[in-house]
């Protein structure tokens, strides 16, 4: 077995999501990995200092207000602070989509991803849109943003290495997010189970210089089949 | 009926027929028995289910031993042997999910734990409504024939996840699955009776049937929470009974409450599902705490830490396990707003949870710890629910949960809060009751043996887990290796699975154990571990009527190395000053006694 595997680093990561998520992530598995060791290593301090022998009677107490207090305040305060410290990441990713994004739609259905891009004309909902399938193929530096739809069950769109995941909901178009940091060649994946071949139903995206994209887009406009006269 | 004339409630007396007394019992611990052992089977099969799992992630698409015994339905026969189809690995992950979850720990917690000690811990002879109890358990027993007989049915058993997700849920034109699923609804909506039945019955007995001198707070925190637990059941289960009902009607007669295409919404399921399904995960985790209460005070032979605020803890969880549904929500498309909510109100109820462990913790400390079995489940209980328990603030943070929700990363989670949680709780139970069920104890090596092998494997099996879901496998996926960025963590899974094989077979040794001690184990006293709670002063097995006379209650049940008496216990029904010639009790008269 690859030692790494057992790794509790998070993977590394290619858009601007990367930094908050993946601090929100180590700060929790500091506080977390903390109290795991304490807890831990207290309950094993006392089940050796305190196991039983002839002759040892327990203390009799039935506690201590004081350290109810103390127990219950520490923890509360620390939860609330994450869940505040957490408000304005969470919001940046899933609500306050930036300015100037290029828009795409994706379209889940059983079993695949199927992306529309606007065509020469740069608007969504026109004749000269056109399709690629299980590819999602977007700029580097410059926020994408992806109106996702489904059109039979729900299935939920994962890009690991953009930090995105957002489930696809018929009859809804939701808006997702991200601005890759780097070009090259990532996964596209299917985190909702949605059928017999759900484990297929995964694609590529790829991330273009923003020349490159400009090329590639104009070439599939062009292979995009005529409309017959 | 001559027995009228039988003062104090001395049923025992006269014969009860056998099918009254084995079958259509009304007996709370003949009840008890029996969703012990259909639990247990229960158990087994959804063991069995996470094996062949395991086997095709640890070995995808390769042919599984034994296969080919399985119809063409589930395995693709080659010449080699039979491979499964993905089909089939999707009602495994439906199957195993909602057998563990609805057949077997729940049913061991509430049906064997709730029937077999409130009575017997609250000092009534038996439930308030013993034929009602009857009906709970023969509610429960075709509930679940439905569900195993689905996977004989044309297009299988249901394979929409146990959460069973509209509008993958509501036609078999999106999973081959057509009668299976409309199965599963009526298997579910029958046991949804069987335990709003249960939990009117526990509520009513609990309120009205208490003991002289068993106030609210001299109550085991076991009754407490599976009193709680049955306040949740009765809330709960109505919403799910509702939605598995509207999504049968979608399914069977064309209605479109959550089907998209005639104007229904997929979220609302969810919405149901959650709103009735958080709660459900704190029904499935409260009796384990009560229980690894008892075992830990009376093992520690110590007065339970913070009793009071231990019941507050269970209470609070009681309410506060209705607002944080949403927390299973964040992904799903839910107004992104109501994610903040739902983290803040997510992380607070993590707080009666880190209170529970602070007070089971000094519970121990300057304690005088026996090591037994029992306790062996108890500790490890503690252990494993601490990791469960902050494994789970990764998920309720919103911006860590996009990354990590749907992967490895909540299996591992769930299963440390249900495997290392619950069960590790219910074998503490089982060890620690068992002389009080059959009179007889437990083989004690062969008990520790089973502990420790379970430990190690059970921990080698769920661990890395945590660390797939970093990687960014996801869950209930057929064949992982189609994902480029998956594939090296082959050997890593076949690791789990090695050790899941060597989990399932070390259970072995407790059916070993626990049918051998029914029969041959040594004769159990009254009260083999000491302890003060009423259960322990009749003898073991507790007769018809459970008690000869009605047993009047002085103190609060862990009164453990009291130096008001001679020895490490002090019953609750011993009278004040009755532990030793030595110090007297400020109050003489026990508090709620009626005259």
């Amino acid at each position: 077995m690859n030692w790494g595997d057992w790794s509790w680093m998070m993977p590394e990561g290619f858009s601007t999501f990367t930094a908050e998520v993946d601090s929100l992530y180590y700060l929790i598995l500091w506080i977390t990995g903390v109290t795991f060791f304490a807890t831990e290593a207290l309950l094993i301090y006392f089940i050796v200092r305190y196991r039983h022998k002839e002759g040892r009677k327990a203390t009799y107490d039935h506690g201590s207000t004081k350290m109810e207090v103390v127990w219950t305040a520490i923890p509360l305060l620390i939860l609330i602070g994450l869940g505040a410290l957490s408000k304005g990441a969470w919001d940046r990713m899933k609500i306050d989509v930036p300015a100037g994004a290029m828009e795409i739609i994706v379209t889940a259905k059983q079993f695949e991803w199927n992306a529309t891009y606007p065509g020469p004309d740069g608007a969504l909902g026109t004749a000269d849109d056109f399709d690629v399938l299980n590819q999602i193929h977007a700029p580097v530096d410059q926020p994408v943003w992806i109106h996702l739809r489904a059109e039979d069950v729900l299935h939920s769109l994962f890009l690991p290495e953009m930090r995105v995941k957002q489930d696809a909901v018929p009859g809804r178009d939701i808006p997702v997010w991200f601005e890759a940091m780097a070009t090259g060649d990532y996964t596209i994946g299917c985190a909702e189970l949605c059928g017999i071949g759900h484990t297929t139903m995964n694609g590529t995206l790829t991330i273009h210089s923003a020349a490159d994209f400009q090329a590639w887009a104009s070439a599939r406009a062009e292979q995009r089949p005529q409309p017959q006269p | 009926m001559g027995k009228a004339l039988d003062a104090g409630g001395h049923h025992d007396h006269h014969e009860i027929p056998w099918i009254r007394q084995y079958i259509f019992a009304t007996d709370h611990k003949m009840i008890a028995k029996q969703f012990m052992f259909v639990s247990l089977f229960f158990l087994v099969v959804g063991g069995a289910l996470a094996g062949m799992m395991r086997w095709q992630l640890g070995f995808p698409s390769q042919p599984m031993p034994g296969g080919m015994i399985l119809p063409d339905a589930m395995m693709a026969p080659t010449p080699n042997g039979a491979i499964m189809l993905p089909e089939f690995y999707n009602s495994l992950v439906t199957m195993h999910g909602t057998i563990m979850i609805f057949f077997a720990i729940m049913p061991l917690l509430v049906g064997l734990f709730g029937n077999l000690l409130i009575p017997l811990q609250i000092g009534a002879e038996d439930m308030a409504f013993p034929r009602l109890n009857m009906v709970s358990f023969w509610l429960a027993v075709p509930a679940g024939i439905l569900m195993l007989a689905s996977f004989g049915v044309e297009g299988g058993a249901a394979g929409a996840g146990w959460t069973s997700y509209a509008p993958l849920s509501t036609s078999g034109e999106w999973t081959g699955v057509y009668l299976g699923q409309q199965l599963w609804l009526a298997s579910l909506t029958i046991l949804g009776f069987s335990s709003l039945v249960g939990s009117v019955n526990y509520i009513s007995t609990v309120i009205n049937m208490r003991a002289p001198g068993m106030t609210w707070f001299r109550m085991p925190l076991a009754t407490w929470s599976l009193f709680v637990t049955a306040v949740l059941i009765l809330l709960a289960i109505p919403i799910l009974a509702g939605a598995l009902i509207m999504l049968l009607f979608d399914q069977t007669i064309g209605t479109g409450f959550f089907r998209p295409e005639v104007g229904g919404e997929p979220l609302l399921w969810q919405h149901l599902f959650w709103f009735f399904g958080h709660p459900e995960v704190y029904i499935l985790i409260l009796p384990a705490m009560g229980i690894t209460s008892e075992v830990l005070a009376n093992r520690a032979r110590k007065p339970i830490f913070g009793y009071h605020s231990m019941v507050l803890a269970i209470v609070g969880i009681g309410f506060l396990g209705w607002i944080v549904w949403g927390h299973h929500m964040f992904q799903s498309g839910m107004n992104p707003l109501l994610g903040t909510s739902f983290m803040i109100s997510t992380m607070a109820i993590a707080v009666p949870s880190a209170i529970k462990v602070f007070n089971w913790l000094a519970t121990l400390w300057k304690a005088d710890i026996h090591l037994d079995v029992p306790m062996l489940h108890a500790l490890a209980f503690v252990s494993m629910f601490i990791i469960g328990g902050l494994s789970g603030i990764f998920m309720a943070n919103t911006p860590v949960d996009i990354y990590i929700h749907d992967t490895y990363f909540i299996v591992a989670h769930i299963h440390y809060v249900l495997f290392g949680g619950s069960l590790f709780a219910i074998f503490a139970g089982i060890t620690f009751w068992f002389p009080k069920m059959f009179g007889r104890m437990m083989n004690e090596p062969l008990g520790k043996v089973h502990f420790v092998l379970t430990l190690i494997f059970y921990n080698l099996v769920f661990f890395p887990m945590h660390n797939l879901g970093l990687r960014g496998m996801m869950r209930r996926i057929y064949d992982f290796t189609q994902y480029e960025f998956l594939a090296p963590l082959q050997p890593m899974n076949q690791f789990i699975t090695v050790f899941a094989f060597l989990l399932i077979a070390t259970q072995v040794l407790f059916v070993i154990n626990f049918f051998w001690s029914i029969f041959k184990g040594e004769k159990a006293s009254e009260n083999p571990w000491d302890s003060n709670t009423l259960e322990w002063t009749v003898p073991s097995p507790p007769p018809h009527g459970n008690f000869a006379e009605m047993p009047m209650v002085y103190r609060g049940p862990y009164e453990y190395s009291s130096p008001e008496s001679d020895t490490d216990f002090l019953p609750q029904t011993t009278p004040p000053g009755g532990g030793s010639s030595g110090v007297p009790e400020p109050t003489p008269t026990p508090e709620g006694v009626e005259a």
